[in-house]
């Protein structure tokens, strides 16, 4: 597990593998996840496109149809996988929240926000239609969003970006959830909205102690609002560090070039140094380690058999890196 | 999106192929049809395996003494209609019209508005203003007024039967195709098109046509039952295909008279017409969601990462 | 001295016309996407332009290739106007300035091959006998990295990066001159996204090319471009050379921009000071009176709400970096936010 302090861990993830039957053959979508979370601290999954980022949460809270799920998740000390849909329902919303990368697809263009916020809350406990609305409105405002007992009857169309977010972020903490899980929260919004969004998340988290998963494929997201991170590639994990760990001295080669690969704010013109290739399929993945035929160190043993994550620990810090050349680190 | 798959080099129409070939109720369909396009080109031949032509009349073995129709037996297998003609001859003789002129007039409505269409949602302003009036007034015009002054006009016949009903079908396709070829205008590889200098003529040929065909095929497939069913009116109206000619519709109208004695007379022509009109609008259907767009992005829908 | 002018831009304007609502009685009843905009893009450059959603950006560029029409203003080409010019009359300017799309699933038609998609220019304007032109796009996929052999495949079978390969083949067609590239890697996974921009770089050099590229992304701009230009609210901001820009940006929007960039080096992010917008980006609908940026600048006074300010060189910088701004910033100045605004949207 990395870097868990002294409190236990909130939710465990054993092993999860997830997949899913298409036309093409099996989709194996994530392939031996392991991880932990602890209260009021940030966990960052980054990974690109089929990396598996988004169906792993997806899967833990019951939002995966048709997959084929193995592994264990356990959270608060209850297997989420085991359980029957009915008591998986109950988690989500007051022991898991969830919020996505597009806002407008969380909420219903037919019905005002506020109605929507006292709606969820009414379906998980027992208040009045007043009190919930009461509720809302008191949400709407500590989000951030100005004037909120007049927002709090506007439609979603009536909301700019930004708001929107913070509004569905208002509905995801509505019930007080142990875990908030953002897929991508920022992606669609503008920069300057999006460094006002993930103050508020660390603020909420503060105040609350909520526990975060931030799945995202920008780093510099990962860099401001983490503390420990999880490099998922082609359904596997590459690498499982603390944020200071994993941007200092990502050990990794494809984390290595993730970083080297991104122009950056403070660099100077000159040849960006891409990963070559695309990522592999996920029906009927390479057998050995996934990133093998676009790492530039890879040995025999690379496209045979997949490599376990082992501990590199640098600066005393869980670090862990699933490579067959651990030494491989030190400066990208 | 996900990453690539080997690339397998399947266009959009193989894979709504194969969606197709896998789909149960289409194969069902296409063989019914098959089984109708049979049966309309060896009508001659069942004529000349029972001895009995469309039109000859059998008032000797194919009436009762009392002037009733026969029921189905040896002689005549779905029995005999008021004039003592032979049922199952002139089903299958029938079936040729009905394809006929189904097929023919989707076609021709097809075509129409589909050209009406995309000339109307692609050049916006005037153009399309003045199209979809037009295409208002049409979908307004009272069917059976028409077609009653025109048949008293030219008199009824197989084409007239074609352009009627090929007349009040085209504007509601032309509608349809009209809204996407206006969704199609703005998308971004329209946009490269016209970056690239290229002209109306071929911005609605080759960038739009081949977009907005997979909804013309749906539409066509779908148009042709209820063509059908309009001959059907059209015959049992006395304003199509004129007798003794024998159409499934002209067929129902005979029967009016005597169903009460000669069940066989509203069964067998009646389920000709449903079972063609189900067998196509199951193929429509099949065909609708095998063309679906939704289909054709590589595999990412379920894989994991973000869009 | 300075290079060649390619395109020069002069007091663009760009509305598009908007159902006004009654209840709002009196509003404008038209929409200033580009509220007079004068730029000049130098051959052999990258120009970039940056800017948050609804800043105008996407529509500039239209208007440059001619996409869209602009109502006002003059659009030069090789010093000849084409703002007003007809279809026709703009033929040959096609062939010169091309544009490169954002979304690689939508700017390919999905039911056509993409040797018919890239062979387009080809066609158009009818060059070469037919044989030929396969051996052309073929030539062109070679180029930019993609297998020739794929030439009857269709957009379907190709990643997101592959696409853009495409989009970008049928762009250099014709050897242009200008490429207009809008947000050509914003929809690509990173690691693909330097492959991208390492290409873009590669033809710029062997084939001459003009770039103007525009981004929200301030790091990949600022790593393309030789100038940037900072758009807020259908206006330019700032201008300046790429290093001038980053290091010493004089508008206080451009500075905001800058710091809410994450900064991923542990010791960049101590030193960062985080400098907070209040509010999203104001609807182009009803754009403020003077500087379009001043309900949101901590730095407004009561100047900035009567007169807008002019796009010229400030604190003695020279005629390469103009800011619209009454107040910029000096060399060294930090913007600092009013502690006492909240931090509110």
């Amino acid at each position: 597990m990395t870097g868990l302090p002294d409190a236990a861990p909130l939710l465990e993830v054993h092993d999860l593998a997830v997949s899913f039957n298409t036309p093409d053959g099996v989709l194996e979508a994530v392939r031996g996840v392991s991880f932990g979370l602890a209260r009021g601290r940030t966990l960052g999954i980054v990974g690109e496109s089929g990396s598996g980022k988004s169906v792993t949460t997806q899967s833990m809270v019951g939002l995966t149809r048709g997959a084929r799920i193995t592994g264990q998740a356990l959270f608060e000390g209850r297997d989420l996988l085991a359980l029957p849909a009915a008591e998986l329902r109950a988690v989500r919303g007051r022991g898991i929240a969830m919020i996505f990368q597009s806002p407008l697809s969380s909420l219903h263009p037919l019905y005002t926000i506020g109605w929507q916020i006292a709606e969820m809350i009414r379906a998980h406990e027992p208040v009045s239609a007043a009190q919930a609305r009461a509720r809302a409105v008191e949400l709407l405002g500590h989000v951030g969003i100005p004037r909120p007992e007049r927002r709090v009857d506007d439609y979603p169309h009536q909301y700019s970006g930004g708001m929107l977010q913070r509004a569905v972020i208002a509905m995801a903490i509505a019930l007080n959830p142990r875990i908030l899980v953002a897929d991508e929260p920022t992606t669609a919004l503008d920069v300057t909205v999006q460094s006002q969004i993930l103050r508020l998340l660390r603020r909420l988290q503060e105040e609350f102690g909520t526990a975060i998963i931030m799945i995202t494929h920008d780093l510099g997201v990962i860099a401001e609002t983490a503390h420990e991170v999880l490099v998922m590639y082609a359904g596997r994990a590459m690498e499982q560090a603390a944020r200071e760990s994993l941007l200092r001295t990502p050990r990794h080669p494809y984390t290595q070039g993730l970083l080297r690969s991104r122009p950056r704010l403070d660099a100077i013109g000159g040849r960006l140094v891409p990963i070559p290739g695309q990522p592999p399929s996920l029906v009927a993945p390479p057998r050995g380690c996934p990133f093998q035929e676009r790492c530039e160190w890879s040995i025999d043993r690379c496209s045979s058999t997949p490599p376990p994550l082992v501990d590199v620990a640098g600066d005393g810090a869980a670090h862990r890196s699933a490579c067959w050349l651990p030494e491989r680190g030190g400066a990208p | 999106m996900s990453a690539v798959p080997r690339i397998r080099g399947r266009g959009p129409w193989e894979l709504a192929f194969e969606r197709l070939r896998r789909d149960r109720a289409a194969i069902a369909s296409v063989i019914t049809i098959l089984f109708a396009l049979v049966v309309a080109l060896a009508a001659p031949m069942l004529a000349q395996l029972t001895g009995h032509s469309p039109i000859e009349q059998f008032t000797e073995t194919g009436l009762s003494p009392t002037g009733i129709p026969v029921g189905p037996g040896r002689e005549f297998w779905l029995g005999t209609d008021g004039l003592g003609r032979d049922v199952l001859v002139r089903i299958a003789y029938g079936t040729r019209i009905s394809l006929l002129v189904g097929v023919l007039a989707s076609g021709l409505a097809v075509l129409i508005g589909a050209i009406v269409g995309i000339a109307a949602g692609w050049h916006g302003g005037a153009v399309d203003t003045f199209l979809s009036r037009f295409m208002d007034v049409v979908l307004s015009l009272p069917f059976l007024v028409l077609a009653l002054a025109l048949a008293a006009l030219v008199g009824p016949g197989l084409g007239v039967s074609i352009f009627l009903i090929a007349f009040f079908s085209w504007a509601s396709v032309g509608r349809i195709v009209r809204a996407e070829a206006r969704a199609i205008r703005e998308r971004e590889y329209v946009q490269a098109a016209r970056a690239l200098g290229a002209g109306s003529a071929r911005i609605m040929f080759i960038e739009i046509l081949p977009v907005v065909s997979a909804t013309v095929i749906v539409y066509a497939t779908l148009l042709i039952p209820s063509s059908i069913a309009f001959e059907a009116t059209l015959s049992f109206l006395g304003l199509g295909v004129p007798p003794p000619t024998p159409t499934w519709g002209n067929m129902l109208t005979d029967a009016m008279a005597y169903y009460k004695v000669a069940w066989w007379l509203l069964l067998f022509p009646g389920a000709a017409l449903l079972g063609i009109t189900y067998a196509f609008n199951v193929l429509g259907d099949s065909v609708r969601d095998a063309l679906d767009p939704r289909h054709d992005q590589t595999i990412g829908a379920a894989g994991g990462g973000v869009g | 001295m300075t290079a060649a002018v390619l395109v020069q831009l002069r007091d663009v304007v760009k509305e598009f016309p908007v159902q006004s609502r009654a209840a709002f009685g009196g509003r404008s009843e038209r929409l200033q996407a580009v509220a007079g905009v004068s730029l000049e893009l130098r051959r052999g450059e990258t120009l970039g332009l940056v800017g948050e959603s609804g800043c105008g950006k996407s529509t500039l560029a239209r208007c440059v290739v001619r996409l869209l029409d602009p109502n006002a203003g003059q659009v030069l080409f090789d010093g000849h106007d084409i703002s007003t010019a007809s279809h026709a009359e703009l033929g040959p300017y096609r062939r010169r300035m091309q544009m490169i799309f954002q979304d690689p699933y939508g700017s390919l038609n999905p039911r056509r091959r993409v040797g018919s998609i890239i062979g387009d220019p080809f066609e158009i304007h009818g060059i070469g006998p037919a044989g030929e032109r396969r051996r052309k796009v073929q030539d062109l996929m070679a180029l930019v990295g993609l297998n020739p052999e794929h030439y009857n495949r269709f957009p379907a079978d190709f990643s997101g990066g592959q696409r853009q390969r495409i989009g970008i083949a049928r762009a250099i067609a014709l050897r242009p001159e200008l490429i207009v590239c809008d947000e050509p890697v914003s929809a690509l996974d990173v690691s693909i996204q330097a492959q991208i921009l390492n290409l873009l770089d590669e033809l710029q050099g062997e084939l001459g090319l003009t770039y103007l590229f525009i981004s929200h992304d301030l790091s990949v701009v600022r790593h393309v471009s030789d100038r940037v230009a900072v758009m807020y609210l259908g206006r330019i901001a700032e201008v300046a050379p790429s290093a001038a820009l980053y290091e010493r940006a004089r508008h206080p929007y451009t500075r905001a921009l800058l710091s809410a960039v994450p900064a991923f080096d542990p010791d960049e992010r101590r030193a960062h000071t985080s400098v907070l917008l209040t509010g999203d980006p104001p609807s182009p609908l009803d754009p403020p009176r003077g500087c379009r940026f001043h309900p949101r600048c901590p730095r407004a006074q009561s100047r900035c709400a009567a007169e807008e300010p002019q796009l010229i060189p400030r604190a003695g910088d020279g005629p390469e970096h103009t800011t619209a701004c009454h107040f910029p910033l000096a060399d060294g100045e930090t913007l600092s936010t009013d502690a006492a605004r909240s931090v509110t949207a």
